[in-house]
C-alpha cells in the first residue's frame, strides 16, 4: 500500500539537499505549531542566484519531502525567478495533495517565501544605505 | 452484545471504495437512526419555542424537551432541576469557571487541574485563575499514565477552591478515581469538577456514587445530536452561582435597570434553547439503555482488549497510558516510531480506517509525553472485532510503506 506518491517516499527516505550551509546568507524556519512540524531552510546567494541551499527539520512525510523537493527546485533559480512562484508549483511537483494535508506540503513554501522577504529586507536596508551614502 | 451496526445509516457508506471503520467516536459519536428520526420527527411534528406559547404545538414541545431532561437526568441518577441543557461540555465547563470561580475564588486562592485535561477543562480555568489572581496548579501523572494521587495530595491545599478533574482521559484512556479525588477534595472544602465527555457515554456514571459537585458531558459523543451537552451540579452551588449568560428564558421579572433570576435549571438555560437536539439526547438515552451500560462497557473493555494486544504486540508502536483494559476508557493512544501521526491517519483513511492524529485538544499532556502528537483510536457500541483485526493489519501495511 503506497497511496502516497513514489515521488513523496523517495523525498522521504532519502531526503535531498538536508543538512546546514556554513555562513549562509538567510537562514528562516517555519512551523506548523499544531502538529508540530518544523522546517529550516538556508540559502547562499550568487550573483541574484541561488548558488546554494540546505533544509533542515523535522515533521510527517509530506512536509519533509516537500521540503527536499523544493530545494531541488529553487537551486540555480534566480532569485526573481523565486518571487514567481506560486504554491501550486510545488503541490503540482508533489503530484497533487489531499486537502487535509496543504499546509504539511505547503510549509517548506511558506519558509521559502520568509527567507525572500527576508533577503529582499536586507537589499532595501543596504540600497538606502548606498544611497545616503551617495548623498553625503 | 448484538451487533447494533443496522441502526447507523452512515456506517454503511463506502471511504475510498470500502466501507468506513469508524473509530473516532471519542470525537464524536455515530448517531443510530432512532436518535435521527425523533429529530426529524421534532422538526416535522412538533417544532415550537419551549415554555412561552399557548397553544397546543408549544406545549407538546416543552413537554418533550421536558421529558428528554427527565431520561438524561435519570441516566446520571440525577434530579431534573440540577440537570441544566448547555451547548456542550465546553460550554458547561466555561459557564463554571465564570459563574463559580465568581462566588469561589479570590486572590491567592488555589484551582488544581490535572496534566491530562482536555483544554476544554483548562483553559476556562486559566482565563478565571487570571481574571481572580488566582493559582492554578496541575496534578502529574505517574509513567504508567494514572493519576499520581501523591502529587495531588501534595498539591491540595486548605487554599484549594476547586478541583476541575477529567473522569476519563481523552488521550491516555486513563479513568480516574473519582470517589477517591472528591473525598481528598471535600476534605479541604473544595468543590469537585469533573470533566465527564468520554466517561457517560461509556460507562454507568451515578453522580452521588461519583460524589462530586459538577459533572459536564456532551450529547454527540453519546449517539446523540451535536449542539446539546449537560451540566449537572449539586443543587446548593446552583442555588448560590450568578447566571452566565443573561436573557430570555432565565429571568422572572425584568425592569429597565434590573433583573431577577428564574429556578433552576432555567437560570442557566437563557435564550431559545436546543430543543431537538434535547430531544435526539432524550433517544440516545433510550438507546444506551435499551443496550444496557454495563454491556456497552463490557463490549468496549473487550475490544481495547483486543487492540491493546495487538498493538503491544507490534515492536514499532508506541502505547500511552495504562496497559489494564480494565483501567481505560474507550480509548487509545499511540505513535508508530518515527512516522508521523498525520501520515498514519492519512494512509489509514486510503483503506477507510478514520482515526484521529493530532494533539487531541491536550497539548500539555503531549509535551510530557515528548510528542507533538499522537494517533488515537476510540470505540464505540457499533465497533467489532473484525474492524480491529482490519486496523491492526492496516497499521503493518502503514509501517511496510512509511517505517525506517
Amino acid at each position: 500500500m503506497s497511496p502516497y506518491e513514489d515521488l513523496i517516499i523517495d523525498h522521504w527516505r532519502n531526503p535531498r539537499n538536508k543538512g546546514t550551509l556554513e555562513a549562509p546568507d538567510v537562514d528562516v524556519t517555519e512551523a506548523n505549531v499544531p502538529c508540530g512540524d518544523v522546517v529550516r531552510l538556508q540559502l547562499r546567494v550568487r550573483d541574484g542566484a541561488v548558488e546554494d541551499v540546505r533544509f533542515d527539520g523535522r515533521g510527517c512525510a509530506i512536509s519533509m519531502a516537500a521540503a527536499s523537493l523544493l530545494t531541488e527546485m529553487i537551486k540555480g533559480k534566480k532569485l526573481e525567478e523565486l518571487q514567481g512562484m506560486r504554491q501550486e508549483d510545488i503541490l503540482d511537483a508533489l503530484g497533487g495533495v489531499i486537502k487535509p494535508r496543504l499546509n504539511c506540503a505547503l510549509l517548506s513554501y511558506r519558509t521559502l517565501r520568509k527567507a525572500l522577504d527576508s533577503l529582499g529586507a536586507r537589499e532595501r536596508i543596504r540600497g538606502q544605505k548606498a544611497g545616503a551614502e551617495e548623498k553625503t | 452484545m448484538r451487533n447494533v451496526c443496522d441502526d447507523f445509516p452512515v456506517l454503511q457508506r463506502e471511504v475510498s471504495g470500502r466501507p468506513l471503520i469508524y473509530l473516532d467516536s471519542g470525537a464524536t459519536s455515530q448517531k443510530p437512526k432512532q436518535v435521527i428520526e425523533a429529530v426529524a420527527r421534532f422538526y416535522r411534528e412538533t417544532n415550537a419555542n419551549v415554555h412561552r406559547g399557548l397553544y397546543q404545538l408549544a406545549v407538546e414541545a416543552t413537554e418533550l424537551y421536558e421529558e428528554a431532561r427527565g431520561r438524561v437526568a435519570a441516566f446520571i441518577g440525577a434530579h431534573p432541576e440540577e440537570t441544566i441543557f448547555t451547548r456542550g461540555t465546553t460550554e458547561a465547563l466555561n459557564l463554571l469557571a465564570y459563574s463559580l470561580g465568581e462566588i469561589r475564588v479570590g486572590p491567592g486562592d488555589e484551582i488544581l487541574v490535572t496534566v491530562m485535561e482536555h483544554h476544554a477543562n483548562l483553559v476556562p480555568w486559566q482565563v478565571l485563575s487570571q481574571r481572580k489572581g488566582a493559582i492554578l496548579r496541575a496534578v502529574g501523572i505517574t509513567s504508567e499514565g494514572e493519576l499520581d494521587l501523591e502529587d495531588f495530595r501534595r498539591k491540595l491545599t486548605s487554599r484549594t477552591r476547586i478541583v476541575a478533574v477529567t473522569h476519563v482521559s481523552n488521550v491516555l484512556g486513563t479513568v480516574n478515581p473519582i470517589p477517591e479525588i472528591a473525598e481528598m477534595a471535600h476534605g479541604v472544602g473544595a468543590v469537585v469538577v469533573v470533566d465527564a465527555a468520554q466517561s457517560v457515554p461509556h460507562m454507568e456514571v451515578k453522580v452521588r456514587e461519583l460524589g462530586c459537585d459538577f459533572l459536564a458531558f456532551s450529547g454527540h459523543k453519546m449517539l446523540g445530536p451535536m449542539g446539546i451537552g449537560v451540566l449537572w451540579g449539586r443543587r446548593e452551588h446552583l442555588e448560590e452561582m450568578p447566571p452566565f449568560l443573561t436573557g430570555g428564558e432565565m429571568i422572572r421579572e425584568v425592569w429597565i435597570d434590573r433583573a431577577t433570576w428564574n429556578d433552576l435549571p432555567y437560570k442557566f438555560e437563557a435564550g431559545t434553547p436546543p430543543v431537538a437536539q434535547a430531544v435526539g439526547l432524550g433517544a440516545a438515552v433510550d438507546y444506551l439503555q435499551g443496550l444496557g451500560m454495563e454491556e456497552v462497557r463490557r463490549h468496549e473493555e473487550r475490544l481495547v482488549a483486543e487492540a491493546l494486544e495487538g498493538l503491544l504486540a507490534r515492536d514499532y508502536v508506541e502505547v500511552y497510558g495504562p496497559r489494564d483494559p480494565g483501567k481505560r476508557g474507550g480509548v487509545l493512544a499511540f505513535n508508530l516510531r518515527g512516522v508521523h501521526p498525520h501520515d498514519v491517519a492519512t494512509l489509514l483513511d486510503q483503506e477507510g480506517i478514520a482515526i484521529r492524529a493530532g494533539h487531541h485538544c491536550a497539548q500539555p499532556l503531549h509535551r510530557l509525553l515528548g510528542v507533538p502528537a499522537s494517533c488515537r483510536v476510540s470505540f464505540y457500541v457499533y465497533n467489532t472485532r473484525e474492524e480491529i483485526e482490519a486496523f491492526l493489519s492496516a497499521l503493518d501495511r502503514v509501517w511496510e510503506a512509511l517505517g525506517k
